[in-house]
């Protein structure tokens, strides 16, 4: 046994698995399974194998194989899918999960040696998308998805394309806004040199000129790229809130008013440079902040999931059918690893259904004929037949999404830092402004106007307003290194304010697929081969699981060979009635423990003992377990209490931990705390929780796969980072530190200006030194810090 | 002195023209995709060796 184990598997050449069989070999280079080999002969045909010199092992596994791409042929699909399509080309974006590497880009980028009817295709690899320009009159899409399929490259098609509408909402515009400041910016400064050096009696027909050059540069700088703060301001105004827009807007109206009048009445030259820098410096802040990940999306729902289009039945002859136009009584076709999309009745076939996509637990269940499945459950094994009882709209999965925590508008959500100073910041500062004015009225008007002015110009709360930004900016950046994605940055700030923490267990605490095995009993060697034989002709998962456990083995011949449905595996082989399966197949009645689900040995009427199943925790429950002490821990479980007893162990309190609870019952748990004044942040996954993460204040999809499924969530938390949650939460609180620090830092400045300011002598050169200066301490501070304290707690 | 004014209008146009190239190719999708053309150009052609 010992022996078997240490032999070390050879990789598969393509996707880089565990070879289980010696079967697969092409050229003399091992393959896991079929599918890899023949992509790799696809591949090798076309002479196209520097594929596999770029990276080893670069392919996806190819173990499930199967093929459907008939309904690409229907022209209402094909019509919604192209990006343009005429009588002679059409051009088609594909988004493509697989890419990760350059050897990726190589072989997508060349797919004119497969076929010469496709002229042009184009990777754009942080998208992960496909760019696919052929000829329609040579190639159809179904023979272009049929290839890509064909050298492991499935491309995901949906109607609800959210990754390619995301995409093309625009951020040029913002680009361009800069561009324009920024150009304005270095001109104006230019021009502005000479008067600060100083300019002799007989060059001041310059002076003006240079004045007059630099309000027409002020112009598009203040109506185009300033213009987007007016328009908050106003808005804000109307809506009688007071952000930091306000004095924004406020300051750029006086800066330009006084460099307008400064010029035209010949009195001094104006503030045109610390105008165009301050609108730039703000721009920048603001497309820092815009982060955006090109691949996820957290708005994914359940349609994004759904093919485009199911196979029906119409008499007797299956054809491809829009779902949109799927309606009751009809029969559909559903084939190994295709999603159920509407609620029906099972009628034929052997239904398995993993539902990991609903409620996050990968162990498929058998459904018996005539049984309700509904939708969302994914098929695994032979192919079967359902009618339709709901349509897609109205099934079990998408009536969840009427429940009013989606339709409810997201009026419960945190106050950030900046929305409650800035408040209080506008009042001051226009106390500060008005007295400035009315202290000097009484002995010279000029001079108050001037300081009134000056104080607008000066307190105007550049630097405030980009503290937050910056470092937000960097705080996600850190993040998502660390396979950690936010919506956006305001989500960094309700992480540092929550104070309960409510986890769900399937899929989130537990890993959703690997379970640890155990053996109890002994087995021979000559058993465990009976063994091996029984479940390696098997699909079923614990089959599979039993099999890999074995390790490579040489199979026994099989006289007899009988699958049971939920029960287990009857079967003869090499002379030997063996019997693989659940309590209810080998005792005949259920003999089930709580603590786990176990799969029964027998061996010619021998009981040899089980394989258990026990559900592993991911790695770093322990520190979650300490962070009871902070935190307000709550377990929040859809299962039964099988695992209470090992649970306590990290919730240390047995009335935190709930069991049993329906996702309206999750979600009320949720509302419950919140009333009692908490601030929740729930942890979870599957459409299950999708209502709980909705209702909680930071809900946080823990996913294996970025892109699954993920339900109006505010973060997406990948499950090989979950033992960093402690060093996320207390990251966070370090940044907001920082945003508060690099908030004095700014409020220092600003009493410096001030000190000018209110004198009422305030000279543009002090304005256009004193506004970069602080915009530079800021940015440097808060970026600086940002990294400080993310080696602090090891994120970096 | 006044070859200042023709120098500076001289200026401020060229700067116009990049301020309308860089328009031009963010329009056109120049900058759409930053990261995939650093990769690609590390990959070489094939060497044909059918042709020799």
């Amino acid at each position: 046994m010992t022996e078997s184990s240490t032999l070390v598997k050879p990789a598969c050449y393509h996707c880089g698995d565990d070879c289980l069989t010696t079967e697969f070999v092409s050229d003399s280079k091992q393959f896991c399974c079929h599918g890899c080999e023949s992509v790799y002969n696809i591949l090798a045909g076309s002479g196209m194998c520097s594929y596999y010199g770029y990276n080893s092992h670069p392919g996806a596994t190819r173990a499930r194989v199967d093929k459907r791409f008939d309904y690409l042929s229907e022209p209402s699909i094909l019509s919604e899918l192209l990006d343009y399509t005429d009588d002679r080309i059409s051009i088609i974006t594909l988004y493509i999960p697989h890419i990760h590497c350059s050897s990726c880009l190589w072989l997508l980028e060349q797919l004119n040696n497969f076929s010469p009817a496709i002229h042009y295709s184009r990777v754009d690899f942080l998208k992960k998308q496909l760019i696919v320009r052929f000829d329609n009159r040579q190639y159809t899409l179904q023979q272009l998805v049929e290839l890509l399929y064909d050298i492991g490259y499935e491309p995901l098609i949906s109607l609800q394309d959210i990754i390619k509408k995301q995409n093309t909402a625009d951020k040029g515009n913002l680009v361009q806004r800069i561009a324009v400041a920024g150009f304005c910016f270095g001109n104006v400064m230019l021009l502005s040199f000479p008067e600060y050096f100083g300019l002799s009696v007989y060059e001041q027909t310059f002076k003006h000129f240079f004045g007059y050059i630099n309000i027409l540069f002020s112009l598009p700088v203040v109506f185009y790229s300033g213009r987007g703060y007016f328009v908050s301001a106003w808005n804000n105004l109307k809506a009688k809130v007071l952000n930091i827009d306000f004095p924004l807007a406020l300051g750029i109206a006086v800066l330009f008013g006084r460099t307008v009048i400064e010029n035209l009445a010949h009195t001094g030259a104006g503030f045109a440079d610390t105008l165009c820098g301050l609108v730039f410096f703000l721009l920048v802040g603001k497309f820092v902040q815009q982060k955006t990940y090109h691949h996820i999306s957290f708005e994914r729902d359940y349609r994004s999931f759904f093919p485009v289009a199911v196979q029906v039945l119409v008499n007797g002859v299956e054809k491809p059918l829009p779902l949109a136009k799927l309606v009751m009584g009809q029969r559909m076709v559903i084939r190994h690893n295709e999603i159920i999309p509407a609620d029906a009745i099972l009628l034929k076939g052997q239904a398995l259904i993993d539902f990991s996509f609903v409620t996050g637990e990968s162990v498929p269940v058998n459904r018996t004929l005539g049984e309700i499945i509904y939708a969302g459950g994914r098929q695994t094994g032979e192919a079967i037949e359902l009618e339709v009882v709901k349509p897609v709209s109205q099934s079990y999965l998408t009536q969840l999404w009427n429940n009013e925590a989606f339709t409810r508008k997201q009026d419960n959500r945190m106050k950030t830092f900046n929305e409650t100073v800035s408040k209080y910041f506008t009042v001051v500062l226009i106390i500060i402004a008005v007295a400035s004015l009315l202290a000097w009225l009484p002995f010279n008007y000029r001079t108050g106007i001037d300081a009134f002015t000056a104080v607008l110009i000066v307190a105007c709360p550049c630097a405030l307003a980009l503290s937050t930004p910056f470092t937000m900016s960097a705080a996600l950046g850190i993040f998502d290194r660390n396979r950690f994605y936010l919506k956006n940055t305001a989500v960094v700030e309700q992480l540092a304010r929550v104070d309960t923490l409510v986890m769900d267990k399937t899929g989130t605490i537990t890993n959703g697929t690997s379970k640890r095995i155990i053996l109890g009993g002994d087995l021979t060697d000559r058993q465990q081969q009976i063994i091996y034989t029984a479940c390696r002709n098997s699909i079923h998962p614990l089959s599979r699981m039993i099999t890999q456990y074995l390790g490579e083995m040489r199979a026994l011949d099989i006289t007899e060979y009988k699958e049971i449905p939920g029960k287990g595996i009857n079967a003869t082989i090499a002379g030997h009635k063996v019997q693989v399966g659940s309590g209810n197949l080998i005792f005949g009645y259920f003999f089930e423990t709580k603590q786990m689900t176990r799969v029964h040995l027998m061996i010619d009427g021998e009981y040899l003992g089980y394989f258990g199943f026990d559900q592993e925790y991911r790695e770093g429950m322990d520190n979650i377990g300490l962070l009871a002490t902070d935190y307000d821990l709550y377990l929040l479980s859809g299962d039964q209490d099988h695992e209470r007893n090992e649970l306590v162990r990290f919730f240390h309190n047995d009335a935190k931990m709930f069991f049993g609870k329906s996702p309206q019952q999750k979600l009320d748990i949720i509302k419950n705390l919140q009333q009692n004044g908490h601030k929740v942040m729930m942890l979870g996954d599957g459409l299950n929780d999708s209502g709980a993460l909705k209702q909680s204040d930071l809900g946080i999809a823990v996913t294996d796969n970025v892109n699954n499924f993920s339900p109006g969530s505010d973060a997406i938390l990948d499950g090989q980072s979950f033992n960093k949650l402690p060093a996320f939460l207390r990251f966070s609180k370090d940044t907001v530190k920082i945003i508060h620090l690099s908030f004095l830092i700014s409020l220092t400045y600003n009493l410096v200006g001030l000190s000018y300011a209110v004198t009422g002598r305030l000279s543009p050169l002090v304005a256009a030194i004193l506004m970069p200066l602080s915009t530079v301490t800021i940015i440097s501070f808060t970026t600086l810090a940002t990294h400080f304290a993310a080696k602090k707690r090891k994120l970096i | 002195m006044n070859i200042i004014y023709f120098l500076i209008g001289c200026s401020v146009l060229m700067a116009l023209i990049f301020l309308g190239a860089f328009f031009w190719a963010q329009r056109s999708g120049q900058n759409d995709d930053l990261y995939t053309p650093s990769m690609r150009i590390l990959l070489d052609d094939e060497l044909k060796d059918d042709k020799k």
